[in-house]
């Protein structure tokens, strides 16, 4: 039989097609159902409670949550994971970029660098978190007996510790963002072109200026991604998070302990919260590259 | 003078790369270090003690060597065992989910712009909170949930099942729930460069459907399997949080051993804990890796 076909008419759909087209609705709806639902029960009633039905509508939850649920300072974590993720999303960005452009020279201990960046990638959170609060424990007994030997009694009452939301919690988790920002960065190296730049370079321009000129245009978009995965794989973190922060607690840490002890609506509203703070930095993210990308294909002469 | 400026090249490209570098080596490989330190270490009730000793590893597996009078296996293994249980089930199940997902997307879906919404649509949720995600079966899966008052209208069921929540079906559930993106992304990427020009081959020499899938999708999708095993490997091993929440912190792991051994201060004990973990991870890993380069062999 011959397999020329006139290009207008659709192939018929494979025996496959159906069941997985099934299997995919269904995994769809296993993924966003659930979230759906708490979306929705996080407007209940005021008499409503964690399941269905609803009994009306109302914003109350939302209003308990502003004033606060029991003893835990929920705006204060709030703004805590948005200063953190803000740090952590612009160190990625810098340091993955940084990284990216050194791999495409040579790189004495490249291999080796990729290989602890992947290794810290698929390492159980767990002891990675371990890891670094007992780092910063020895580091702070070390500290104290030092200040202890010198006599500085003063210096020495006055110090806590320092495990802390910019120290050890921002180092646990870039040790989570980073692999993925230089996975990204390797991605988008594989695909560019080297011309633009030394075409740059032929006429004048120099390292930076062949940089910001030319190559940061061009990987522009997929910065903004990076930047995107750093906030929101640190606005989320938990288990590299968890041993490594001492005092203070970030917003998932908060939220999970939250999930034993309140039994309202007001745990519905802020998932709610939390949710679109997620999708408003994706929104975002999307709007930021289509812009990018407009900019640069207007900005070439026609 | 050709040699001068690429040394030059040289020492820019690793200051490009320092900073990214020491990141890992203080907050990563330093930390794995005083962790193996550690876990030799000997401890009291106030402080470490920086003193060689074995004590931990031998108080982990201590009376391991013997069932308990109760026929049970000591507290370790049972609970490596229980972990393994999960880690086994969620890798399973994941494995076929996200195939079936990753070769629809791949092979079924024909526009490449319908290909990408569908796509971001899978990965959407990992962005989003992990706890959320989990808290968001409470109103389908409790004991009034929408699961049960749908089974109980239906009359399948007289009284609610109390299994569907803070149970080993839970866990399991929310494990494919959170990770089968995992699975999903390398195994579409993977398919996404097998050249299908092979697949037309191997029908027209007479392959069913099936023979297609088996002999020729599966082993060129293998390096995408093998990613997505062991990132759902290592997670499901070390994973506190999922087991914890979903499991009413009612069920051991391994991890939340480790975690509360840490918030007890124990941290010579959670060393050696850890240690352990990352034996038994690397272990599969290098297993899985054999088994791949096995199939490439024959």
């Amino acid at each position: 039989m011959p397999r020329l076909r006139p290009h207008h008419i659709r192939e018929p759909r494979s025996a496959g097609f159906w069941p997985l087209l099934i299997v995919f609705g269904l995994f769809v709806l296993f993924l966003y159902g659930p979230m759906i639902t708490i979306f929705v029960l996080s407007f209940q009633g005021p008499e409503g409670g964690l399941t269905f039905p609803l009994r009306g509508t109302s914003l109350h939850w939302f209003r308990q949550l502003a004033a606060g649920l029991g003893t835990v300072d929920i705006g204060a974590a709030f703004r805590r994971s948005l200063m953190l993720g803000t740090a952590v999303m612009l160190l990625t960005v810098v340091l993955s970029v940084l990284a990216g452009l050194a791999y495409r020279k040579k790189l004495r201990g490249g291999d080796a660098l990729f290989f602890v960046t992947v290794a810290s990638l698929i390492m159980p959170s767990i002891v990675v978190s371990l890891g670094i609060g007992l780092q910063f424990r020895l580091f702070d007994t070390g500290l104290k007996s030092l200040l202890g030997a010198l006599g500085a009694e003063t210096t020495l009452e006055n110090y806590g510790t320092a495990l802390g939301l910019f120290t050890s919690a921002l180092g646990a988790h870039l040790t989570w963002t980073l692999p993925f920002g230089l996975l990204i960065m390797f991605a988008v190296f594989n695909r560019f072109n080297p011309a633009y730049e030394e075409a740059a370079r032929d006429l004048g321009a120099t390292p930076w200026q062949a940089f910001s000129h030319v190559v940061l245009p061009l990987i522009g978009p997929s910065i903004v991604g990076i930047g995107m995965f750093g906030f929101t794989l640190s606005w989320d973190e938990i288990a590299r998070t968890s041993q490594a922060i001492g005092d203070v607690n970030t917003l998932p840490l908060e939220l999970q302990g939250l999930t034993a002890t309140v039994t309202t609506p007001a745990i519905y509203a802020l998932g709610s919260v939390t949710t679109v703070v997620s999708l408003l930095v994706m929104g975002g993210t999307l709007a930021a590259v289509a812009l990018l990308r407009r900019r640069a294909s207007t900005r070439r002469p026609h | 003078m050709k040699a001068a400026p690429e040394h030059r090249h040289a020492v820019a490209a690793w200051w490009q790369a320092a900073p990214f570098a020491l990141v890992f080596g203080l907050f990563f490989l330093l930390p794995l270090a005083l962790v193996a330190m550690v876990s030799l270490w000997n401890f009291n009730e106030y402080e470490l003690i920086p003193a060689f000793t074995l004590r931990n590893y031998f108080s982990i597996f201590e009376g391991c060597s013997q069932l308990t009078d109760n026929g049970d296996l000591c507290v370790t293994l049972s609970t490596y065992l229980s972990t393994l249980k999960f880690c086994l089930l969620v890798w399973a199940i994941t494995l076929v989910l996200g195939f079936a997902v990753a070769y629809f997307l791949a092979f079924h879906v024909r526009s490449a712009t319908l290909q990408t919404v569908l796509f971001v649509l899978c990965t959407v949720p990992f962005w989003t909170s992990n706890v959320i995600r989990m808290v968001s079966w409470v109103p389908l899966l409790g004991r009034n949930g929408l699961v049960n008052q749908s089974l109980q209208w239906l009359g399948l069921v007289d009284q609610p099942l109390e299994w569907l929540l803070f149970s080993n079906f839970s866990v399991v559930l929310a494990f494919v729930h959170l990770y089968t993106m995992f699975m999903i992304v390398p195994i579409f990427n993977s398919m996404m460069r097998i050249d299908r020009s092979l697949l037309e081959a191997a029908s027209d020499a007479g392959a069913s459907g099936w023979q297609t899938l088996w002999n020729v999708v599966v082993p060129l999708s293998r390096t995408g399997i093998l990613i997505g095993s062991i990132f759902v490997i290592t997670i499901v091993m070390g994973d506190f949080v999922t087991i914890g929440v979903m499991g009413g912190q009612q069920i051991a792991s391994v991890g939340k051993i480790i975690q509360v051994q840490t918030s007890y201060l124990q941290f010579p004990l959670a060393a050696a804990n850890a240690v352990i973990l990352l034996a038994v991870v690397l272990m599969i890993i290098w297993g899985l890796t054999r088994l791949v380069d096995i199939r490439k062999e024959l």
